[in-house]
């Protein structure tokens, strides 16, 4: 067993991330229908927008997310180690775990089961058993590290790596729970304390998953796509540890205006001001590496689906140190800009880097040499690209003109408009978010189909371990 | 605020934790060679043979 690798696992997170990517962004579709057409939640309790809204961003970012970084991170440790995993059995271990992890999280989010901290829904059994899932696969993964064939580390496994150890730290600081019932917890800090501690985890579990996960992925499948080397493998060693060492103090400019010191919001505020700089290395690194294989991009869709993904990561990642400054903060919180400003970084940049990264995996999983049809992953790029314009720019639209409903005063001081008026000034871009989330849940549901039919009647691949070359040794 | 008490501390501790790494990795050799390791996962060809049905 030993002279091959596991493709098993890696394929089972590969069609848990499809499968789970559809139902996500499904549910993402009936919350934005219902913000438009609030009849939509028929009055039944389990469907109400405060129920399915977690139900939605935990099935987008830890079932479709993760299970997109575990598939992948198992993938190039493996490959780059040249080494198969560290133990079967654990690596199925934190299979099962996760989806169940998933299902109780589909079960008891919409009974209303909750502890109220964004991103970190889950309640204490749940959270207890993501924490050892998470544990078996830092164990997996490091395990599969130690034992590796090639001296060298590649620098996608220290952003796996970073992303595993990090979200440990984070998911035990912020869980820490005094349980009051089998359902029912209550966190160990109390009000602006608690928010500090949430949005420290908040800010980081962005930085460290959806950050520096993806540019694990990054880092070893367009290069592997594009067939070139990164653009500089020194930068990248580079923007890593600076990574590294000033993300963790970007949390309090979710906090602006508020109870918490202003001194705090103000670093807050610099180091994310500080993030551009690695951000934008990661991401320029990644664009140069398509330096003379430009003429790619016409002919490969999954090529697209990489360098798009990197445009929205350049984006999201300017915009969102502007949007921490407190003056552009005080006109952009609480309004629809924040959300797309998510969206962008999640169907751009998240949702992109995953789909191109799954799609060059599944072939080989498969033992195949591509895909069941690659132009079908052509029409999956369009229809998305689309969709993410539609939402974005309907997003930015309605929460610019929010903020400036908000804030306009009249000569007496009394408020322009109700805050009933700016609703309803927003029902018309709301409908256009629907239609682009439409859309990027079609492209989804074209590339199951995709899936199905390239994996159909197919075995597992069984990848053999190749000789290792004692100069590279 | 005494959540800074717990997360100022927490902060510089992973701090110097990552500089130790760093320091290790580096002492051990991992970043001396700055080219070969980008050029070595292309050489790895993970495509299956192709099959005539």
């Amino acid at each position: 067993m030993d002279q091959h690798y596991n493709y098993k696992v890696v394929k089972q997170f590969a069609v848990a991330t499809v499968v789970w990517g559809v139902v996500g962004m499904l549910v993402g579709v009936i919350i934005a229908a219902q913000l438009a057409w609030p009849a939509l939640n028929l009055d039944i309790p389990w469907l109400t927008y405060g129920r399915l809204r977690p139900l939605h961003t935990n099935a987008v970012i830890f079932a479709f997310g993760i299970c997109g970084l575990f598939a992948t991170s198992y993938y190039v440790v493996q490959r780059t180690c040249q080494v198969r995993l560290f133990s079967d059995k654990l690596a199925a271990f934190t299979f099962w775990g996760w989806q169940a992890v998933i299902l109780s999280a589909v079960v008891t989010l919409p009974m209303g089961l909750t502890r109220g901290k964004e991103y970190a829904e889950l309640e204490w059994p749940i959270s207890i058993l993501i924490a050892i899932v998470w544990i078996s696969y830092a164990i997996v993964f490091f395990g599969t590290i130690i034992k590796r064939r090639v001296k060298h580390i590649y620098v996608a496994n220290w952003f796996f790596a970073a992303y595993i150890i990090a979200v440990t730290i984070l998911h035990v600081v912020n869980g820490a729970s005094m349980p009051a019932s089998l359902f029912k917890s209550y966190s160990v800090y109390a009000g602006v304390q608690d928010a500090m501690i949430q949005w420290w985890y908040g800010h980081n579990a962005v930085g460290f998953i959806l950050t520096a996960g993806y540019l694990g992925m990054v880092y070893y499948f367009i290069p592997k796509q594009a067939e070139r080397p990164v653009y500089s493998y020194r930068l990248s060693i580079v923007h890593f540890w600076a990574l590294i060492f000033t993300y963790m103090w970007a949390g309090p400019h979710h906090l602006h205006y508020t109870a918490l010191p202003d001194w705090t919001q103000s670093i807050g505020m610099v180091f994310s001001l500080v993030l551009l700089a690695p951000s934008w290395g990661g991401m320029i690194n990644g664009m140069m590496t398509l330096s003379g294989a430009w003429h790619k991009l016409r002919t490969d869709p999954i090529l697209k689906f990489m360098i798009v993904s990197l445009s929205f990561y350049g984006i999201a990642t300017f915009e969102g140190p502007m949007m921490s400054i407190k003056t552009i903060n005080a006109l952009s919180h609480y309004t629809d800009w924040t959300i797309a400003h998510v969206h962008g970084g999640a169907l751009g940049w998240v949702g992109f880097i995953t789909m191109g990264s799954i799609y060059y995996l599944l072939p080989r999983l498969a033992g195949e040499q591509k895909m069941y049809s690659t132009r079908l992953i052509d029409l999956h790029f369009w229809v998305a690209t689309i969709g993410i314009v539609l939402y974005i720019a309907a997003m930015w639209i309605a929460g610019v003109m929010q903020g400036l409903m908000w804030r306009a005063v009249n000569a007496d001081g009394t408020l322009t408009y109700t805050f009933a008026e700016s609703v309803k000034a927003t029902y018309p871009y709301y409908v256009v978010r629907f239609t682009g989330g439409l859309l990027y849940l079609s492209g989804m549901c074209v590339m199951a189909y995709n899936t199905w039919m390239t994996l159909r009647n197919r075995d597992t691949a069984v990848a053999a371990i190749p000789a290792v070359n004692p100069a590279h040794a | 605020m005494e959540a800074l008490y717990l997360l100022i501390p927490l902060s510089v501790v992973l701090v110097f934790a990552a500089l130790w790494v760093f320091f290790r990795a580096s002492d051990d050799g991992q970043f001396d060679d700055l080219v070969g390791p980008a050029l070595r996962i292309l050489q790895d060809d993970d495509l299956p043979p192709p099959h005539h049905k």
